[in-house]
């Protein structure tokens, strides 16, 4: 599979060692070379200190999933020597920094040595620029054995140190030193090379947090409450750098509030208050963060709130894995908090959907009263995808739900044919009318409350009033079904009774998967799940299908779970295919699990 | 059923206020506290506060967390949007309210088991912020609705009705609000109604966090005569009264007067003032570390300070700091919030 734009390449560094700007300039270039490149960041818990690693896969197909099998390995960090020569494939090369030299007990792989700490030593003085440049030697190095444009590599790292141009020629000396040593003492390049291509021409790099925080900017959110957990921390900050920029008035002031909440009980607080009190108002958080809001969520489902919650997953459980991927958030968001309660989801699968799922899910919250939650995870959101750009429609208007304006208010009972009550079901689609406080000097006020109440919004403990009440809410998840982003649906051959259920970040991997499998011989129809509750399009799916694979990444198959209980799919049809080890799915392992079921000679012939 | 209307009839020549409205047009519903209950002299007090302010009603948000003071708001304001959140988290869902909408007068009723234990990390940050709001602690002593277990605010020596003896020390928010920041901070009775009247009405028209610790007696569960949270008990060891108080309209003239020398004037942000006239050994109620030296005096002597104990009259609050703009976030379309397809090509270019 390995040869000119396509391998993959993974570093092995020290976490805080400056390695990872290097990093990204070395994917960033491939990537305005136009070839399509998809990097993994695998980093501890850690701040300074720890085996850190940075993967790329580079793919002129254009396949951005993780790709087991390491062609190339810039073994940096003597810690982890022993693993990270394992992990390179038969036929493959080895860099790392000669300067202390070592023996390597593989035959099979191609050991280049450059020896970086002597190289720094002799040319830099100062201890922290040795340390720093000497990630700029092996990208420079990396130029020639890949035959990398470097005029390409000096316009990125120009643009990382926007500010700092003095370094900029430092930086491309510890380049051209890392590429004459490698031209000096290689053969360069080496089969696994790039080339200029086509395929990245057109698309972003960005990562979901950052494309999440900004889609809550263009959606209009002015509330944001946060408490800092990984992996959601960025997203706050992208939408405060990015509310920086585009929400500050002609005399300086802010058009958004954004506070840093002292725990996510007070962040999904905050949230709740701006959304009761009209303001688009949201957090972001991670599993924890989930358990810690889930009382809160319940009061907003009850009380009918409209509140958007980010939760990038990790994985679980307790504090479990914070800086690995998952989706083990399903089953614990379906249903936060006690009593009956079902909340929505949004499922995206990229940065471009983070942004444009954001408007649908401050939309979704206002119309519905409700909150809605939106299900990326740490793959899609801290790492840097090659996705399709941002578009934005001039026309979009919002939709702000049934919030009545003073002189709604004033001519309700008129226009409705009964007076307003704050849970009176007017329209039939169980959705009841609200106020904001300030409205009307005698009309529209009403208590908010977490007990039980009447459609006036009066404290009861009647039993038959809840039961009235409750179910009203119940049926509000039917309208929800009707308004969702529908599923992506991909019929590849119209006979088939086999098909494939997927969600979120494993998109790139189940995509791939499906090329391989047309090849193996299977056509598998595959439908990808935008949201919760499941529309009628995931009924039809599962019911025009006898065997579904149902793609996640969770240990416990939640997504299956759902669609056993909430679409009523038989468990029979629907097949578990799982993966909870906290990387980022291959194309190869949904192949194999489908091949398992499929054909198992060939599977063990493949394996 | 405990949702109680009452009749909204009333007698014509009821007195009005600027506002042309009636003290019963400031009631909410019919309380469902027990008879006698402190919390609802504290709701008195409110009502006739805002209704002397010819405040608006439904330019002001209540709010409250769970217990049987944050019931309370259902008794009072029934013009207002209230909002009964949940147990100890009455300050995160103001803060978002107040982030929304900075124009709307916001009154937080808490317990001394919803502020001093569960929501004791809330009430701290709300404080930190400034939050721009008079947070009213009913204070009992004791969980009334679960029926009289201690709180976090009951005094050592003070018993249940029981007789059980509670081991641990109280936590005094008084001398916790100043601490942390709180511009205004003061401590009454629900049973004296004269101070603690003017004490609302500065509260509410301060800029900043106002917080008013009123101890309110649990008829029920903690009103027994070895209580230090009965009524016999406060009106009894209130001697330490820091100040006896009067709340001046910002149009209004001073009419009242008190000897030269012992009198002082707050002046808050509406433009109302606040007169206090110090009695004997009354503090510098300017400086923090008086304030939080008297509040520890007189209670190591039983004595229980009341009046206003400390204020900041540079008033700062959560807005200031987070220099958001004069118009209410609520009141701004999405609209004018998005940037626009023009905006997004440059945020494009730079993720290329």
């Amino acid at each position: 599979m390995s040869g000119t734009n396509d391998f993959v390449i993974k570093f092995a560094t020290v976490n805080g060692s400056g390695s990872a700007s290097a990093n990204t300039i070395f994917a960033k270039t491939l990537f305005r070379m136009g070839i399509p490149v998809s990097p993994k960041n695998i980093f501890p818990s850690n701040i300074q200190g720890l085996p850190t690693w940075y993967e790329v896969r580079v793919s002129e197909a254009g396949y951005m999933a993780r790709r087991d099998g390491i062609d190339l390995m810039v073994a940096m960090n003597p810690q982890t020597y022993a693993n990270d020569v394992a992990e390179v494939v038969s036929g493959g090369w080895l860099l790392y920094d000669s300067t202390m030299p070592r023996l390597w007990q593989r035959t099979d792989i191609t050991v280049l040595g450059l020896p970086i700490a002597e190289i720094c030593a002799k040319i830099w003085k100062d201890a922290r620029q040795r340390q720093l440049f000497k990630n700029m030697v092996y990208v420079g190095a990396l130029t020639a054995l890949l035959d990398m444009d470097v005029k390409v590599l000096e316009g990125v790292v120009g643009d990382q140190l926007k500010g700092k141009e003095k370094l900029l020629a430092a930086n491309m000396q510890a380049v051209a030193i890392g590429r004459e040593y490698a031209e000096a003492h290689f053969e360069c390049p080496l089969p696994i090379k790039v080339r200029h291509a086509e395929g990245a021409k057109g698309k972003i790099m960005v990562t979901g947090n950052e494309a999440a925080g900004l889609g809550a900017v263009y959606a209009g959110a002015s509330v944001c409450a946060w408490y800092p957990i990984t992996p959601s921390t960025s997203l706050a900050e992208g939408f405060e750098k990015h509310a920086r920029r585009f929400r500050v008035t002609k005399d300086g002031k802010r058009n958004y509030a954004i506070v840093q909440a002292e725990d996510e009980l007070a962040a999904i607080g905050i949230a709740i208050g701006g959304g009761w009190n009209g303001a688009r108002s949201f957090t972001a958080t991670s599993g924890p963060g989930i358990s810690l809001m889930s009382e809160f969520l319940g009061l907003a489902y009850f009380a009918e709130i409209p509140v958007v919650l980010y939760n990038i997953q990790r994985g679980g459980p307790s504090t479990g894995m914070p800086t690995r991927t998952g989706q083990p958030d399903i089953i614990s968001c379906a249903y936060a908090s006690h009593g009956d309660t079902k909340h929505v989801l949004l499922f995206p699968s990229s940065p471009t959907e983070c942004f444009s799922m954001s408007t649908d899910a401050f939309d979704l919250a206002e119309r519905l009263q409700t909150p809605v939650m939106v299900m990326s995870d740490l793959d899609i959101g801290m790492n840097d995808w090659m996705t399709d750009p941002f578009t934005w429609d001039d026309n979009w208007v919002a939709d702000r739900g049934k919030v009545l304006s003073r002189e709604e208010l004033e001519g309700f009972a008129k226009a409705k044919g009964r007076p307003w009550g704050r849970y009176q079901d007017v329209d039939g689609d169980a959705i009841p009318y609200r106020t904001l406080p300030g409205t009307h000097e005698t009309m529209g006020a009403y208590f908010t409350r977490g007990t039980s109440h009447d459609e006036n919004a009066r404290y009861t403990e009647d039993g038959t009033i809840h039961a009235r009440i409750v179910d009203r809410i119940r049926r509000k998840f039917d309208t929800a079904a009707t308004l969702v982003p529908k599923p992506e649906v991909n019929i590849r051959d119209a006979g088939s009774r086999t098909g494939l259920i997927y969600f979120g970040a494993t998109r790139p991997a189940v995509l791939e998967a499906l090329d391989y499998l047309d090849r193996d011989g299977f056509k598998l129809n595959a439908l990808r799940l935008k949201a919760f509750p499941f529309t009628e399009e995931v009924k039809a799916f599962c019911a025009a299908h006898d065997r579904i694979f149902v793609i996640e990444q969770n240990r416990d198959a939640q997504m299956r779970q759902l669609l056993m209980v909430e679409a009523e799919v038989p468990q029979e049809k629907l097949i578990a295919t799982l993966n909870y080890d906290g990387t980022p799915m291959t194309a190869d392992f949904v192949r194999q699990a489908v091949l398992k079921q499929l054909q198992p000679a060939k599977a063990q012939a493949a394996e | 059923m405990t949702y109680i209307t009452k009749p909204l009839a009333h007698h014509p020549a009821l007195p009005r206020n600027a506002l042309g409205l009636t003290h019963r047009d400031y009631e909410g519903s019919m309380s469902t506290l027990c008879a006698g209950c402190g919390h609802d002299s504290i709701t008195a007090a409110i009502i006739e506060a805002c209704y002397e302010m010819d405040l608006p009603a439904h330019r002001i948000a209540k709010l409250s967390g769970i217990g049987c003071s944050s019931k309370t708001p259902t008794y009072f304001l029934g013009r207002s949007h209230g909002f009964n959140s949940v147990h100890g988290r009455m300050p995160s869902v103001t803060t978002g309210a107040n982030m929304a909408n900075k124009d709307l007068v916001y009154i937080g009723v808490s317990g001394d088991g919803d502020t001093a234990s569960i929501g004791l990390g809330q009430f701290a940050h709300a404080v930190r912020r400034k939050l721009n709001m008079s947070y009213i602690v009913m204070n009992n002593g004791c969980y009334g609705l679960t029926k009289g277990q201690f709180s976090a605010t009951n005094d050592k020596n003070s018993p249940s009705k029981k007789g059980e003896a509670n081991p641990f020390d109280a936590i005094d928010l008084c001398q916790m609000a100043i601490q942390l920041g709180a511009g205004f901070v003061g401590r009454s009775f629900s049973g004296d109604k004269k101070q603690l009247i003017p004490l609302i009405k500065a509260a509410i028209s301060y800029k900043g966090f106002a917080f008013l610790d009123v101890i309110s007696p649990c008829v029920t569960f903690n009103n027994h005569p070895t209580s230090t949270k009965s009524f016999d008990y406060v009106r009894a060891h209130n001697l330490a009264s820091e100040n006896k108080l009067d709340y001046v309209e910002p149009k209004e003239e001073i009419t009242v007067s008190y000897a030269e020398g012992e009198t002082a004037a707050v002046t808050l942000h509406d433009g109302s003032k606040l007169l206090l006239n110090k009695l004997d050994g009354g503090h510098d109620f300017r400086d923090p570390d008086e304030a939080i030296l008297t509040i520890r005096r007189n209670a190591s002597k039983g004595q229980v300070a009341t009046g206003l104990l400390y204020v900041n009259e540079a008033g700062e609050d959560l807005h200031d700091a987070l220099d958001t703009t004069d118009r209410p976030l609520n009141e701004i379309p999405v609209a004018e919030l998005c940037p626009g397809s023009k905006a997004l090509e440059g945020v494009n270019a730079r993720f290329r």
